[in-house]
């Protein structure tokens, strides 16, 4: 048998699908499948997808009639308000998660830097997920409520003006550019269709942000972040 | 006289479309690259523009080179090399030109829309719900011709580039189908379906798989037909490939979860990751080593043969970061190493080093064969070897350097026991080596500007001489 000779085994499975496209085809398509169904499938029904979900305080458990404005702190994990959703799309939209990541991991470091380390419950209504990859600035997983409101429109319209060594872009367009509560009705309803627990009530409030700047969205989003979980000495959150 | 009985037979028209674009997306993608480096260590370069600053730029990079660099490069040479491991033309030349005009009007899209800010915001997989469609049906276009040309060959077997190429063809309707899965809010506006934990791991699945297979697997098509066409030798071992096929496809798609490593995804996905990505070691370098084995016994060619130069320090790239990779993934080196530039050095030493140097290789090799006249001019290869070369070794130095000052200063305590640096003067730190890393960029892209240069002036002579033509006419006693 030669060491390179392929048709050394004429008659073995490799030499069936280098002889048929389809079934070469075939044969790659369920090798390439494996993984996919071991690593991520399980994640849609596993408990362990969502460890806390059931520790109270983590995740909203809204009454009927309920508005997303008698969320109180402390109740858990929410969908986002209209502006705040507003200043969401605006994130993704100036790519933002290229450079902060929303993740903080497990470490001690990380703990006095940030803060608690993140659950996955607090990304379950991420559609997508903001996590990101890489941290050219700092993480922003638990911003919310570190800095003024005034601080982060001065930071946002000139970055250096208040961190000097920052590398950041200004983003002075924020001002000038309105939200538009009809389009984030529309948005709204896509994120309803995808799981977001939005009422009709909480789509119809919407309504009230038209007009306001871009900087007053993103700075509502800002605020948020990380601050719907009030975290509790002694209680284990993950595995 | 061969090259001419090989224009009549096949069709290499659109190749020789495809081939030139990748020249001109290289020298783009690369441009924009350079650009948004400077911005990291220059940030007044934003010019407070929404359309030039960073996070609207840093997608328009990714997507040039790996979609439109990579993507024409990935037909061309498929085409290419499909009809001739088959001795067949392409089974339908019009489904061919539908592939090149499609591809083409993608890019001129993701062009338009990423810098209005158009994005899923999934890393590269940003571009929009109707671009998305877009891809799937150009992309089945392209993967339906090749594997019908290849269900009409004249030869008894199929040859290992075009396992590798139909490989990656399925891995990425896989991939991109499952990852882009949205619902659309507006004419370009959408939200992924899934959320949280489960569109993080969706996402790394995709994303190192965009790595594994679309840069991987498909530009190991490429070195599979073009090392040993440029070395005039077979390849060293017909069992390694078959290994170093079935290994890739099985082990890479699990690799996505060590992107995730200390995050909210449960612990045992992340180490599951990790513990076949170190195990990938074992048919990467088999495949390294059967890419240079290929030369075993005619080392002396790299002494005068400017192509098969690049053909081999892509090897040695490819072999380098596939160790990299892996160690990467430990979870004690990954927990330094995570959110660093170490990451995008990484990514460029596989980026600049394996995969553009390979393609770059086989353009070479095509351009030649493909216009029927050699090169304008030999020297020019060399010199952009050399600036590939250098220009690579600077950036990834650069992002070594920075990437691992980063993660020390972190998590540096002071005698006091408490954080010894602001992030802030973590940023100040890097700046050097953002200059340094932009260097090296401009290094490289002087590099593709050279064969871009270099390719226009073979085409010209082509044109002006007629070689095309007279290759198309020629007689030729089959």
């Amino acid at each position: 048998m030669a060491f390179n000779d392929p048709q050394a085994n004429e008659n073995g499975m490799q030499s069936k699908a280098e002889k048929n496209v389809w079934l070469l085809a075939f044969f790659t398509f369920l090798v390439v499948s494996v993984a996919g169904i071991v690593e991520i499938v399980p994640l849609f029904y596993l408990d362990s997808a969502l460890p806390a979900k059931n520790i109270p305080g983590v995740v909203w458990k809204r009454d009927a009639g309920q508005s997303l404005d008698d969320w109180k702190e402390g109740d858990g994990v929410r969908p986002l308000k209209p502006l705040e959703l507003a200043g969401r799309d605006i994130y993704q939209r100036e790519g933002c998660y290229l450079c902060h990541s929303q993740m903080v991991r497990p470490f001690r470091d990380e703990k006095e830097r940030y803060g608690h380390y993140s659950l996955a419950s607090e990304s379950m209504y991420d559609h997508p997920f903001q996590w990101g990859s890489k941290r050219t600035g700092p993480d922003l997983a638990r911003l919310g409520g570190k800095y003024s409101d005034e601080w982060h429109i001065q930071h946002l319209k000139a970055p250096r003006s208040v961190v000097p060594e920052s590398v950041m872009p200004n983003y002075p367009w924020l001002l000038e550019n309105t939200v538009d509560g009809e389009t984030l009705k529309a948005h709204m309803r896509g994120l309803r269709s995808v799981g977001v627990p939005y009422t009709d009530a909480d789509i119809e409030s919407a309504a009230a942000i038209t007009g306001k700047t871009e900087m007053e969205a993103m700075v509502a989003y800002l605020q948020q972040l990380g601050t719907m979980v009030k975290f509790q000495e002694g209680v284990e959150y993950r595995e | 006289m061969e090259e001419a009985a090989a224009e009549q037979k096949y069709n290499f028209d659109v190749v020789r479309w495809f081939a030139v674009m990748t020249a001109v997306y290289l020298v783009v993608g690369a441009t924009v690259g350079v650009y948004i480096a400077s911005e990291l260590a220059w940030p007044v370069l934003n010019l407070d523009s929404p359309y030039l600053s960073f996070g609207r730029l840093r997608p328009l990079h990714t997507n040039a080179v790996i979609f439109a660099f990579g993507g024409c490069i990935l037909m061309a040479t498929a085409f290419y090399t499909v009809q001739r491991t088959c001795g067949v033309k392409l089974w339908s030349s019009k489904l061919a030109w539908f592939t090149f005009w499609g591809w083409n009007l993608i890019i001129v899209a993701a062009v338009i829309t990423l810098p209005l800010g158009l994005t899923q915001s999934k890393e590269y997989a940003e571009l929009e719900w109707p671009i998305d469609l877009a891809i799937a049906v150009v992309w089945l276009s392209y993967m339906f011709n090749f594997l019908m040309t290849i269900a009409n060959r004249k030869t008894k077997h199929i040859y290992v580039s075009n396992w590798f190429f139909m490989g990656m063809m399925i891995m990425i309707t896989l991939l991109h189908v499952v990852n882009s899965a949205a619902i659309p809010v507006g004419a370009f506006k959408s939200y992924s379906v899934y959320s949280g934990v489960q569109d993080a791991m969706i996402q790394w699945w995709w994303g190192h798989n965009a790595v594994g297979f679309y840069l991987t697997a498909g530009f190991l098509g490429i070195m599979y037909y073009f090392v040993p066409k440029q070395a005039n030798r077979p390849v060293f071992s017909y069992r390694l490939s078959v290994i170093h096929f079935w290994a890739l496809m099985f082990g890479y798609v699990w690799l996505g979860a060590h992107h995730l490593q200390y995050t909210a995804l449960p612990d045992w996905t992340g180490s599951l990751g990790a513990a076949v990505s170190i195990a990938m070691i074992i048919p990467s370098w088999g495949g390294a080593v059967n890419g240079m084995m290929t030369l075993s016994g005619a080392w002396d060619k790299l002494r005068n043969d400017y192509v098969l130069r690049f053909l081999i320090m892509s090897l040695a790239f490819y072999a380098m970061s596939t160790f990299e990779g892996p160690i990467m993934s430990i979870k004690t080196v990954n927990a330094l190493s995570h959110y660093t530039d170490w990451t995008i050095g990484h990514v460029h030493s596989g980026a600049l080093g394996w995969v553009a140097m390979v393609g770059i290789g086989a353009l070479y090799h095509m351009i030649p064969k493909i216009f029927h006249t050699p090169m304008y001019s030999q020297k020019l290869i060399n010199m952009h070897f050399w600036t590939a070369t250098v220009g690579t070794v600077v950036y990834i130095v650069a992002m070594w350097v920075s990437g691992i000052m980063q993660g020390l200063m972190w998590r540096a305590y002071d005698e006091y026991g408490t954080l010894a640096y602001t992030f802030a003067e973590s940023v100040e730190a890097m700046h050097p080596y953002y200059a340094m890393r932009a260097i090296g960029g401009g290094i490289f892209l002087l590099g593709a500007v050279i064969m871009l240069y270099n390719i226009i002036m073979t085409v010209l002579k082509a044109k002006s001489e007629g070689t095309v033509k007279a290759a198309q006419t020629a007689a030729v006693t089959a």
